[in-house]
């Protein structure tokens, strides 16, 4: 096997990690052969993303480029990639998720098939979803709910321009945009409801006009434009919101400006001596860690959402990623951040590493949801990129089991890099979604057969479980952590199965979100949630609230029962990330977005009530701020609410979130 | 493709209770007239199961409840206040543990399942079940850990209930126990291992004790052990009333949904009712002051004596399975115990306590909405109006009418409607006639007749209590359904005008004065007084003109009725009252009340000045003094060891004068006789 071999597989956000991964499990390097061996993959990095952009070229994604902010233009050699199109529905879907040339579908035999070149399963055909798919929620190939193919255009309310403002920024030469197809785009993040409506072609209310600032003192200008002529600005990022943070409140009644921060996506600098880098905040995940990679750095922050989230969303949402053991999560990982609000700039003036100087001001900052202001540029840290990665899988007989497990590891903080627990449904799913052939799955597919014969006895398939895990770090001490955690596994119940059976399960991450636009093709609607609760009450909370889900849909006339399934995601010394999915077959409900809302509703008050937070990661948005006094008690919202009186009196940072 | 499997969920007291479908019964003995006892005994039993069981054995439930974060933290309180070693605590846990719980096992059952076969196909006619409520149970039993809440009217009940389990092949439940049985050694055992386990009747502030009892009882529940069985009622009712629920035991079950460990927990009351109870006369003489016998082996086995006798049919009605968290949604907030360990024991908060009573009081409605009554009920109530007896005549035709009337009220009769009702009585007189016989035309109670002796004497006016109070506790069976609309009744006499709000007033009143004596939910004033206004209007017995609510031309039967129905209640609250005011040395001490009441009452009696023989009844003294004390016209003193009574007589005076004033109705009741007579 070559690289380039590899590469061309490869989607474009995990192209460069598993190649790395499989090359040095393939080498059979040993330990002492270090520094040259490092040399020789610095070497095969450079290749592999040099064939990697020049496939990116061909992909047609890299076409738009960004005017220079003259301001920025002197700075000594800042990296620039490729930033995403202004024009995101050319290679985007602008009524579902992801890559427009990326999908699940159907085809005419009936078979599940991944579209598209860009992932792993691209191409290929998934013999059991289908029986997993009409099995689970009582679905039909027959009854299709497609779609409306495309934007209607006239649907699209005509924006309500300030014209001066509009004056002001084409003299300052700010790129924007009334288009509709534009405007739509930024009228919505990724849930259910805004993209139900957009594909039964409903529009509401969008932002009249959308600017993309290509620096921070762009967007210096805006604001000063903005609060001037009394317009209302929406921040907006990558769009991956899952908590209606980007919905213009309908109520607004001044001209809504959509500030996409896409444009402003260079690395600044990097300094090697404290391993930071100075980012623009409009820089999306994928681009970052391709960027540093190239110079042998990572931050390590890899939310699911990466491919297409950006830094500045990150910030404003408190993210979290799958490898925050190692690398931490957002506020972790930044050392300094630059905001500009009504009030002007807000930021430190050093970037020493802790500081005792009153409440942290980054913590105003971080989780402000777009309410204060635009983040503009952060500082991170960086790390080098690891030597060694292994994937992992273990199986539990079953949850409670493997809970304990997590709970053990968490208490002896050896937490790999990443450890998530799946409970037995989504096992079951993950079973579906094997593709026909492909050599990986195969030696996966038999290696697990084996596995049921040999190992299984006593493991009841209903109910056993499965973890997976990613180490990373030098190869020696990867294989003794390893170890490490394999022996608390042991104690628990658990079996090692094998590392294609974790990277699987890594890997499916970022075509899972592909999988919602295919059941809502057929009457299936879904979305996922989380929350964190300590470590005693996470069995309990996963099994109310799946049941509550389930008992919810049949109070409501779900016809079937839903799918309603978790995951344990991330372990703390004191508790646990949780993440729900839960989908169903709305056929027969004459509304079922609102069916779907009191579900998703009820839910999160029994996680309330099971002593789980509000939210993790995912933030509060306007979906979820009806529970913020109960979250954060009266006085704590008090205090939110003065620093947005102070910082924001106009409301200019309009989209009414979190208070 | 698997849909939905359904099960069913169910809230309170449905509006016309006329409407309210009931299930239909089926003789669970009739097969075992058929069949083989012993391969019944030794049937293959594989019961459904919950479905978040989590299988362990007996033994590896007493380690799991020992070595419990809370039992732990108990422990180590425990070992800090009194200076013992937490080993020793640690020790002291586990003999408790060990003198609590229960050895269930199969084969005890199946032992019970053979004799108790023969038993009851000696005792009883039929032991009739409801099959659809079996069948919800079963649902229920695997979707959420269940409760099981029988009414508790006789030591038969628990074995009923396991056997009838037994008999369906549904899970065995677990039974909380008195200690009272552990002294048969034998049949304390065998008990232990059909499934009961023992709790001491009053551990008050013993820590440990509570801690290791909740636990186990949490352990079990949590982990879907078995279904949990206990009395609310917390004893046998001597007087076939329902008792104030106890709460104790229903908050420990309710503790972990609460706290979230379980998804819900399935509460389903039972009610059990015997045609004849076998206890009767024990019961009786229990009331007027023979101490309880203390249940000793061989006093179970003289009880083979009652098995030569005839005790009709009994009815056991599984109700419909009360969610909990239903119950709970909008009334308590799950989230409270957020902020602390859940294993640190917490005092339930005044919202939940009050959440958990009422809901104990609610279900104990429900066992009495299903309790199925005999005709025999109906004509206890009209013999003991009639302390001279009735001629059969009379009796048949007030019998008829007041079967029209309690079913216009939604009584759960069990009237056999092929037969002619002089049938019906008859043989309802015959199954009962150690009670009352009939002779010449008329039937009247019998009394044991004391050789030469007068009729003055302490004695046989104690033996006509017995009778009376026998009597009485059918009568009982049917106060539930007349209680309130009795209370309006008496409010309308009582009260200066016919205004809807006086009477309510007065009804008000009088339902504080009686919650002791009957189940009334608290805090249900309203709601009870509209429901029982809408029956009345319902069976033409007032109607509601603007704000009045007055009598109609064709209601005076009915209000003189029911007046007689809460007569000797009064009466016997105003005996209490009096006693209180007349008789009381300074420093009455607590547990002389009863025996000085008594006697009081007895001379009352014996000098002709009362009639009310139910005024003997220890029951209704107590609830008298309860209510009193409650009222705070009594203040108990703790001094030491003892409780003294403190009366406020202006306060227990006025309380009497009140009650007198119903006193009007003994010229309603001659009149509402003779009105029936002459129809
Ligand atoms: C499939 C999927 C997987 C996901 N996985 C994860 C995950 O693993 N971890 C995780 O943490 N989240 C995850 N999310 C949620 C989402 O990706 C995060 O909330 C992310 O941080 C949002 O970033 P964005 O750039 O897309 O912001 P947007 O969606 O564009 O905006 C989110 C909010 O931030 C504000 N905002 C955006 N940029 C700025 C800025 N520069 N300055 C000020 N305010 C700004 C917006 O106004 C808005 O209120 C996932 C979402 C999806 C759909």
């Amino acid at each position: 096997m070559t690289a380039r071999d590899l590469t061309t597989s490869h989607p474009p956000s995990r192209r460069r990690a598993p190649l790395t991964r499989a090359l040095k499990r393939g080498s059979g390097m040993a330990s002492d052969g270090h520094i040259c061996e490092r040399r020789r993959a610095a070497e095969r990095r450079l290749r592999v993303i040099s064939g990697h952009l020049h496939q990116r070229a061909q992909d047609g994604h890299a076409a738009v480029s960004a005017q220079e902010c003259k301001a920025e233009a002197s700075r000594a050699n800042p990296a620039k990639a490729a930033p995403v199109p202004k024009r995101r529905h050319d290679i985007m879907k602008w009524n579902g998720w992801g890559y427009s040339d990326s999908r699940f579908l159907f085809n005419k035999k009936g078979q599940a098939e991944f579209t598209g070149k860009r992932y792993r399963l691209s191409g290929l055909i998934l013999p059991s979803l289908k029986d997993w798919f009409e099995g689970t929620f009582g679905a039909n190939l027959q009854h299709k709910s497609p779609a409306t193919p495309a934007l209607n255009v006239s649907a699209v309310p005509p924006p309500n321009l300030n014209e001066s403002f509009v004056e002001e920024l084409k003299a300052a030469g700010v790129a924007l945009s009334q288009e509709p197809e534009d405007r739509v785009f930024r009228s919505h993040g990724h849930c259910l409801h805004e993209i139900f409506a957009l594909r039964e072609g409903r529009i509401s209310r969008v932002p009249d006009l959308v600017v993309w600032p290509s620096c921070h003192n762009d967007v210096v200008k805006i604001v000063e434009l903005a609060c001037k002529h009394n317009v209302c600005l929406i921040p907006y990022g990558g769009g991956t919101s899952v908590s209606s943070a980007l919905e213009c409140p309908p109520e607004e009644t001044r001209s809504i400006v959509s500030l996409d921060t896409s444009q402003m996506n260079r690395i600044l600098w990097i300094d090697e001596k404290n391993l930071t880098a100075h980012v623009e905040a409009g820089i999306i995940g994928q681009d970052l860690e391709r960027q540093l990679n190239e110079s042998g750095y990572c931050t390590g922050h890899e939310p699911d959402s990466m491919e297409f989230s950006s830094l500045g969303g990150w910030v404003a949402t408190r993210a979290s990623g799958m490898k925050k053991n190692i690398y931490g999560n957002i506020e972790d990982l930044v050392v300094h951040i630059k905001m500009v609000t009504p009030r002007g700039v807000i930021e430190k003036s050093c970037q020493g590493p802790r500081m005792s100087t009153g409440p942290d001001i980054h913590h105003f900052i971080m989780g402000s949801e777009g309410t204060l202001g635009v983040v503009t540029e952060v500082t991170m840290k960086i790390r080098p990129v690891p030597e060694y990665q292994k994937y992992g899988s273990i199986v539990f007989p079953n949850f409670q089991q493997g809970v304990a497990c997590l709970r053990e590891v968490a208490k002896q903080r050896c937490a790999p890099a990443s450890i998530r627990l799946m409970d037995n449904e989504q096992f079951q799913f993950g079973h579906a979604l094997k593709p026909q052939v492909s050599s990986i799955f195969t030696s996966f597919l038999d290696g697990l057969k084996k596995f049921y014969i040999t190992k299984f006895k006593g493991f009841d398939p209903h109910h056993l479980c499965v973890a997976t895990l990613l180490f990373e770090g030098d190869r020696e001490k990867v294989l003794q952590h390893e170890k490490q955690v394999y022996d608390i596994a042991a104690k628990f119940g658990g079996l090692a199965a094998g590392e294609d059976n974790g990277q699987r399960g890594y890997m499916l991450t970022f075509v899972i979100a592909y999988l919602r636009d295919l059941g809502m093709d057929y009457y299936v609607i879904g979305e996922s949630f989380e929350t964190s609760v300590p470590w005693d009450r996470v069995l309990d909370l996963c099994r109310n609230v799946k049941e509550r889900i389930v008992r919810e849909c049949k109070e409501r006339g779900v016809q079937f029962p839903p799918l309603s399934t978790c995951r344990v995601t991330q372990t703390y010394d004191a508790g646990a990330c949780v993440y729900f999915y839960f989908a169903f077959n709305y056929r027969g409900l004459s509304d079922p977005i609102h069916v779907y809302e009191n579900v998703e509703h009820a839910a999160r008050e029994e996680i309330l009530a099971n002593g789980g937070s509000l939210s993790h990661h995912h933030g509060v948005g306007k979906l979820r701020k009806e529970w913020m006094k109960e979250a954060v008690s009266t006085v704590g919202l008090g205090m939110l609410k003065s620093v947005k009186e102070y910082v924001d009196p106009s409301n200019i940072f309009g989209n009414r979130n979190l208070l | 493709m698997s849909a939905w499997v359904s099960s069913g969920f169910s809230g309170f007291l449905p509006q016309d209770p006329v409407l309210k479908k009931r299930d239909d019964f089926e003789d669970v003995l009739e097969e075992r007239r058929n069949s083989s006892d012993l391969r019944y005994a030794l049937r293959c039993y594989t019961p459904a199961l919950y479905k978040g069981l989590v299988p362990c054995k007996a033994s590896m439930l007493k380690s799991i409840v020992l070595q419990s974060d809370s039992l732990q933290y108990v422990v180590g309180q425990v070992s800090a206040e009194c200076g013992e070693s937490r080993e020793a605590v640690q020790e002291e846990a586990a003999l408790l543990l060990e003198e609590m719980a229960h050895r269930l096992q199969l084969g005890t059952i199946r032992f019970f399942a053979f004799t108790l076969s023969k038993a009851f196909k000696a005792l009883f006619r039929g032991v009739c079940v409801n099959e659809e409520g079996i069948q919800r149970l079963q649902q229920a039993i695997q979707e959420h850990p269940v409760v099981l809440l029988p009414s508790h009217r006789s030591y038969m009940d628990f074995l009923m209930m396991s056997y009838i389990l037994y008999t369906y092949d549904l899970a065995l439940p677990v039974i909380a126990a008195g200690m009272d049985f552990i002294s048969m050694k034998f049949v304390g055992e065998m008990l232990r291992m059909s499934g009961a386990f023992f709790i001491r009747r009053s551990f008050g502030g013993d820590k440990l004790y509570w801690a290791v009892f909740s636990e186990y009882v949490k352990t079990m529940l949590r982990n879907g052990y078995a279904p949990i069985e206990f009395f609310l009622e917390g004893t046998r009712s001597r007087t076939g009333k329902s008792l104030t629920p106890k709460t104790g035991l229903l908050n420990i079950v309710m503790e972990p949904f609460f706290k979230g460990e379980v998804f819900d927990v399935n509460l389903v009351p039972v009610s059990i009712s015997y045609e004849r109870i076998l206890e009767e006369s024990l019961y009786a003489r229990e009331l007027l002051g023979v101490p309880k016998p203390k249940e000793s082996t061989s006093g179970l086995l003289k009880a083979r004596r009652i098995l030569s006798e005839d005790y009709g049919s009994m009815h056991v009605y599984f109700g419909h399975p009360v969610s909990i968290r239903s119950l709970a949604q909008g009334h308590i907030s799950r989230s409270q115990h957020n902020l602390l360990p859940r294993h640190i024991p917490q005092k339930p908060t005044a919202d939940t306590q009050a959440f958990v009573n009422d809901t104990a009081f609610r279900l104990v409605r429900l066992q009495e909405e299903n309790m199925v009554l005999k005709p025999w009920v109906l004509l206890a109530t009209l013999l003991l109006q009639n302390p001279d007896g009735m001629d059969l005549s009379t009796l048949t035709e007030q019998a008829d009418w007041l079967r029209r009337l309690a079913l216009a009220f939604g009584a759960f009769l069990d009237w056999p409607d092929h037969e002619p009702c002089s049938k019906v009585i008859s043989s309802s007189l015959a199954l009962h006639k150690n009670l009352v016989c009939v002779s010449g035309g008329r039937v009247r109670l019998v009394v044991e007749e004391l050789p030469g002796a007068e009729s003055a004497t302490e004695e046989a006016g104690f033996n006509r209590a017995v009778s009376v109070l026998s009597c009485a506790s059918y009568r009982n069976q049917i106060l539930h359904l007349f209680v309130r609309p009795a209370l309006i009744a008496v409010a309308m006499q009582t009260a200066n005008c016919s205004r809807k709000d006086e009477v309510f007033n007065c009804f008000n009143f009088l339902r504080n004065v009686f919650s002791n004596e009957f189940i009334l939910c608290p805090g249900a004033a309203v709601q009870d007084f509209e429901e029982a206004c809408y029956l009345l209007g319902k069976c033409g017995a007032v109607q509601e003109l603007q704000q009045d609510l007055v009598m109609s031309q064709s209601g005076q039967t009915t209000l003189a009725f029911l007046c007689s129905v809460l007569d000797p209640f009064l009466q016997g609250y105003q005996v209490v009252c009096r006693y209180l005011c007349e008789e009381l040395e300074e420093n009455l001490l607590e547990n002389k009340f009863v025996p000085a009441v008594r006697s009081f009452t007895l001379q009352l009696i014996l000098s002709g000045s009362l009639k009310c023989y139910e005024a003997l009844s220890s029951d209704l003294q107590k609830n008298a003094l309860a209510a009193l004390i409650r009222l705070k016209a009594v203040r108990r003193v703790k001094a030491g060891d003892q409780v003294t009574l403190k009366v406020n007589k202006i306060a227990v005076n006025s309380l009497e004068d009140t009650l007198g004033k119903t006193n009007v109705q003994h010229i309603n009741i001659y009149l509402y006789s003779s009105l029936l007579n002459n129809k």
